[in-house]
């Protein structure tokens, strides 16, 4: 893993906790959409919060594929999930919400699983190419006569 | 019969959802390491060949049907219930999943880490 990998799972965690934050801000400015008018889900996009959000999650999916491209799936979800810990921060200090006594046992066990995933290889490593030459074989001995 | 709609809801969002994790890392593991192709082929060589691999394209099929699934839940059941239910069986089946059909190494401490997650995502939606 370098740095820069290390920075693209950041980028996950940070513009998916971002992202999801503006659209819950945009969403409340917007008000109820009714499931009966669906047009309405498809307008909230014209609120500049909202867009913003979108953007944010735009570049999130982007820097999840790229660490997809590189990197195992039960290695990059639990590594990411530090963004639940982003958006508790972001909640206490910056929006001084009250965080319950419970909230924060919940980020401590999700910091505990990103301690404990990150400290392990990111790719499970490929099978040696002998035992796919063995597998190979064995496979066309089964087919020719 | 609401709760009934709920945890059904809840289903759909956990099946379509680790669906399209499985599929989008299968498919990007097939276009190779974005990083590198991005300086050997470009940019936008690398764009149109994630945006042609199949597996690509139906795994972001089974997110939007998650993402639909979740409107559709939240408007049958609590918010409370529904999100870290959905969120934290996610991450369970995700590893169930990426183990038979993706044939990654899921050892003790993924187990580890993938649980402690799904806990602590239930505890901070208390």
């Amino acid at each position: 893993m370098t740095f820069r990998k290390y920075l693209v799972l950041a980028g996950v965690a940070f513009f998916a906790a971002t992202g999801d934050g503006f659209i819950a801000r945009g969403m409340k400015q917007v008000g109820n959409v009714s499931l009966h008018d669906l047009s309405g889900i498809f307008l909230v996009v014209l609120n500049p919060v909202i867009a913003l959000g979108v953007l944010f999650l735009l570049v999130f999916f982007a820097c999840y594929m790229t660490a997809l491209s590189w990197a195992d799936l039960t290695y990059v979800l639990p590594a990411t999930s530090v963004s639940y810990v982003v958006l508790t921060l972001i909640a206490k200090f910056i929006l001084h919400e009250n965080v319950s006594l419970t909230r924060w046992l919940g980020i401590l066990l999700i910091s505990a699983g990103v301690g404990f995933v990150t400290q392990g290889p990111a790719l499970t490593p490929p099978p040696p190419a002998e035992s796919d030459e063995l597998v190979g074989a064995s496979l066309s001995a089964r087919i020719e006569p | 019969m609401k709760s009934l709609y709920t945890w059904g809801a809840i289903a759909v969002i956990v099946l379509t959802s680790t669906a399209g994790d499985v599929l989008l890392s299968r498919g990007m593991k097939q276009v190779g390491d974005v990083g590198a192709l991005r300086r050997r082929i470009g940019l936008w060589a690398v764009l149109a060949r994630v945006l042609k691999n199949p597996n690509f394209l139906i795994g972001v099929l089974c997110m939007a049907t998650a993402f639909y699934s979740l409107l559709f839940g939240l408007s049958w059941g609590d918010l409370s219930l529904v999100v870290p239910a959905s969120t934290s069986l996610t991450f369970i089946t995700n590893a169930v999943a990426a183990r038979i059909f993706l044939h990654e190494r899921v050892d003790q401490r993924r187990w580890v880490a993938a649980l402690l997650v799904a806990g602590g995502v239930v505890l901070l939606a208390v």
